[in-house]
């Protein structure tokens, strides 16, 4: 424990040092920013010291928030200049940032976490703020349905019974083995959310998605179902390819897969886990240390425009859909953006079903980014590999810390309090940790403040004291 | 020509000799129009004689009706064949759905210098009612004709470098066989290579290098005039060597015997002969530029048309293909228009040295 805290605190002290150094050769005038929190809190909603900032975003709908925050203009009312960029995929995405291309942008919540442990390109990021729950969805091929649809357990309407376990996909596995062929599925990136819930799916349903390894970047070690990974938006001409039989991404794409008929989305993430947290906005850590004023201001926009989105039972996502079909945001068609914005979501054709809290951007606290969800996250790297050593609980609050920076939404969230723009009720009264949670789909309770039991529970997957070589789970 | 030292830049020579006499079969499509445009300036100073009638008239068959006839054509053809093959964002879109999306296009672009203009005004009265502090860039979506100019310009810097760095090297490399030996193999080698793979080295090597947080060029921009200026290095200066070394020999004699100093040299002697071979190269250049730029802009999500082109792709609505489909056309315009441009410059060139 005490080996890996003290890493921590060399790369804290470093990132001091840098910044420090930034500070001096600018030839800044205001003195001495770096402590911290308790400094920024103070001066979290001073004034903007970058006004002209670029933000990248990834063609999805739940990068709303941003594309709100511009349109409807509460970015020039916080006296921004923002630009927003669609990126390739979340690697460009990602490397933009660290880069300083873009200022901040729609992210992953795994990529920050990866980042700051260096795995991949090692750089400080911070996520003081969650954009979003829910809003992904699993889609299978047409011919892969074909074969699951006739021995699905239907309910009285005779549509198939929800949530659609993955053990249904045994049987096309099987068959899939004894002609030697694997199956494959897509998921946008190692560690995005899609990544662990397509896993929690299928390792919910007896199916191993495979591990990672120190030699096995892929993670396909010991797997029945193969992941790759594939851009959002290329998913539904990959599928459609033939190059993989299902995949894990969020919206428009699983929309899109069922007006272009080429797939059947199977379930959502809502229904592998209630209210699961999604997106973050993630920026460089330097960047929100030397900027206070600009990233406070950056926070107000983008609450404005979550509460903008989910004002009213949302009236106003009609309006939101157009804005994101336009095609320098989302661009897909605007009926295929509505088939998932507007409180409805189509499953095989003809099953169209409510699903009311299919994305959330401001309710349920959408925006407080909790360290329980950041932990979570970090549980999900370990269980399947992607931390090949053990971590105490310390650890994983510790790093939780580092990244996820509710201090940052609160001065930001509690400044609109003030001026009565949201209500003092929209914000959540916690220490950081959701109370244990058990709206997972195969009944597992998750406490934030224990992962390493957590990690103990599930039958498939790396559990304390456990590592993972080529040749199987030790 | 002999003395070349390696039988490899020969072929190059072989190569770039034909591009400057207009007869080689590479670019057939400048081949046939070359030749049209010969026989339009030479045909006026000719009597018209009734039996010269007809074959004035075949030439201006030849210039205006054959490829009138097939791009009409190409046209049907493809009305009516793209129907037929069906995606799953509709099937392929005809000349008119790709031609009413150029129109939307250029609508878009009238719709965002409106904003621009509304924004410049409300920004305006911010200013003047003390509300805010410096003037804001308009931040707007960059429009398909904003793009155009993107590209442009960073293959206008990518040439730029790659002809300054080109030029020098081949004429060392013309002028002395030893650094000839030396380089040749290194050009050989790097030739072939795909800006795709380039990409990767040249990220991150800007990355490391322009450190500032408001750097005059932004990064993308650089990161995309590099990976022209690397791949249309080649063509400039291997032609520049061969032009170079082919020299007349008794030219180099006769500035023996008048004692011309090495600067006096390559001013008065090497230059003028080898200058429509460097036109020649740079031509190539900025051909290999021009293509190179849209599969960098592609991948390395920079900006300019080949982002358009992805961004679309990303997009996948039902207008996608068909906006797609415009750019390619715009895009191969732009690059027959460059190619145009450079050969009026060549034939300049030639036609000065021969006055």
């Amino acid at each position: 424990m005490s080996k890996t805290g003290n890493r921590f605190n060399i790369s804290k002290r470093r990132m001091l040092t840098l910044m420090l150094a930034s500070v001096a050769l600018a030839g800044c005038g205001k003195s001495g920013k770096p402590e911290g929190e308790s400094v920024q809190a103070a001066a979290a909603n001073g004034a903007v010291e970058k006004p002209n900032l670029k933000l990248g975003f990834i063609k999805l709908t739940d990068m709303a928030p941003l594309a709100i925050a511009k349109e409807k203009g509460f970015f020039a009312e916080e006296g921004l200049n923002v630009t927003l960029e669609p990126q390739a995929n979340w690697k460009v995405l990602l490397d933009g940032v660290i880069g300083g291309q873009l200022d901040g942008a729609h992210m992953l919540a795994g990529q920050p976490l990866a980042a700051t442990l260096g795995m991949g390109t090692k750089a400080d990021l911070i996520a003081p703020l969650s954009l979003d729950l829910n809003g992904n969805a699993i889609t299978i091929s047409n011919k892969v349905w074909q074969q699951i649809a006739p021995s699905l357990p239907k309910g009285a309407d005779g549509k198939p019974l929800h949530p659609i376990p993955a053990s249904a996909l045994a049987p096309v596995i099987a068959s899939y083995k004894a002609q030697g062929k694997s199956f494959k599925m897509g998921m946008v990136f190692p560690v995005s959310t899609h990544n662990y819930y397509l896993r929690y799916w299928l390792a919910a349903g007896g199916l191993n998605p495979g591990f990672y390894t120190p030699g096995d970047v892929a993670g396909t070690t010991d797997a029945q179902v193969q992941l790759s990974v594939t851009p959002p938006p290329q998913m539904p001409a990959t599928l459609e390819a033939g190059t993989i039989d299902g995949y894990c991404v969020g919206e428009p794409w699983n929309q899109a897969a069922v007006q272009k008929k080429i797939g059947v989305p199977v379930i959502t993430d809502d229904q592998i886990w209630h209210n699961n947290p999604e997106k973050v906005f993630g920026l460089r850590k330097d960047f929100a240390d030397k900027y206070p004023g600009t990233t406070a201001a950056v926070l107000r926009a983008i609450i404005k425009a979550q509460q903008w989105l989910d004002a009213e039972d949302g009236k106003n996502r009609t309006e939101a859909v157009k804005i994101l079909a336009q095609p320098n945001y989302v661009g897909a068609d605007a009926q295929v953006i509505a088939a998932s914005m507007t409180g409805k979501f189509t499953f095989a054709p003809g099953d169209t079903r409510e699903a009311k809290g299919f994305n959330i951007f401001f309710d349920n606290y959408a925006g407080y980014p909790y360290y329980s969800d950041a932990v979570w996250f970090l549980t999900q790297m370990r269980r399947w590999g992607q931390l090949p050593a053990d971590h105490p609980d310390q650890w994983y609050f510790d790093t939780a810390k580092a990244v996820y920076r509710p201090d940052l939404y609160m001065g930001a969230a509690k400044a609109l309090v003030e001026k009565g723009t949201i209500p003092a009720t929209a914000l959540p009264e916690t220490d950081g940790y959701k109370a244990p949670d058990s709206g997972f789909l195969d009944g597992i309770t998750y406490d934030g403040k224990r992962p390493n039991e957590y990690l103990g529970k599930f039958k498939i997957g790396l559990k304390q004291g456990q590592s993972v070589t080529a040749s199987g789970v030790k | 020509m002999a003395t070349l030292p390696t039988g490899s830049l020969a072929r190059d020579a072989g190569q770039g000799a034909a591009a400057i006499s207009n007869t080689g079969g590479s670019e057939i499509k400048n081949v046939t129009i070359d030749v049209s445009d010969n026989t339009a300036t030479a045909s006026p100073a000719q009597p018209a004689l009734p039996g010269q009638i007809g074959a004035k008239l075949g030439e201006w068959g030849k210039a205006l009706l054959a490829p009138l006839v097939g791009i009409l054509a190409f046209l049907a053809l493809w009305a009516v064949l793209a129907p037929q093959v069906d995606t799953s964002l509709g099937s392929l879109p005809g000349p008119v759905e790709v031609f009413e999306q150029g129109g939307a296009l250029f609508e878009e672009w009238q719709a965002s210098r409106e904003a621009e203009a509304e924004f410049d005004a409300a920004q305006q009265a911010r200013i003047d009612a003390g509300t805010q502090a410096e003037i804001f860039q308009y931040s707007g979506p960059p429009t398909f004709l904003g793009q155009i100019g993107t590209s442009l310009k960073t293959v206008a810097l990518g040439f730029f470098l790659s002809t300054l760095i080109a030029v020098p090297i081949g004429l060392v490399c013309g002028l002395s066989p030893l650094v000839n030996a030396a380089i040749n193999p290194l050009v050989q080698i790097m030739k072939p290579v795909s800006p795709l793979a380039w990409l990767p080295i040249v990220t991150m090597v800007v990355s490391a290098t322009i450190t500032g947080t408001d750097p005059m060029l932004p990064k993308s921009f650089v990161i995309s005039a590099i990976v022209v200026m690397l791949c249309a290095l080649w063509p400039t200066l291997i032609n520049t060597a061969v032009g170079t070394a082919s020299i007349d020999k008794d030219l180099l004699n006769v500035g023996r015997v008048l004692k011309l100093g090495w600067f006096a040299k390559l001013t008065k002697l090497v230059l003028p002969s080898s200058l429509p071979y460097i036109f020649t190269g740079m031509r190539l250049s900025l051909g290999v530029g021009w293509m190179v730029l849209i599969a960098a802009e592609m991948l390395a999500q920079n900006p300019g048309l080949g982002k358009f082109v992805w961004d679309e792709f990303q997009n996948g609505s039902s207008q996608s293909l068909a906006r797609i489909m415009f750019a390619v056309i715009v895009i191969g315009l732009i690059g027959f228009l460059l190619d145009r441009l450079m050969l009026a410059i060549e034939k300049l060139v030639s036609h000065n040295r021969t006055v």
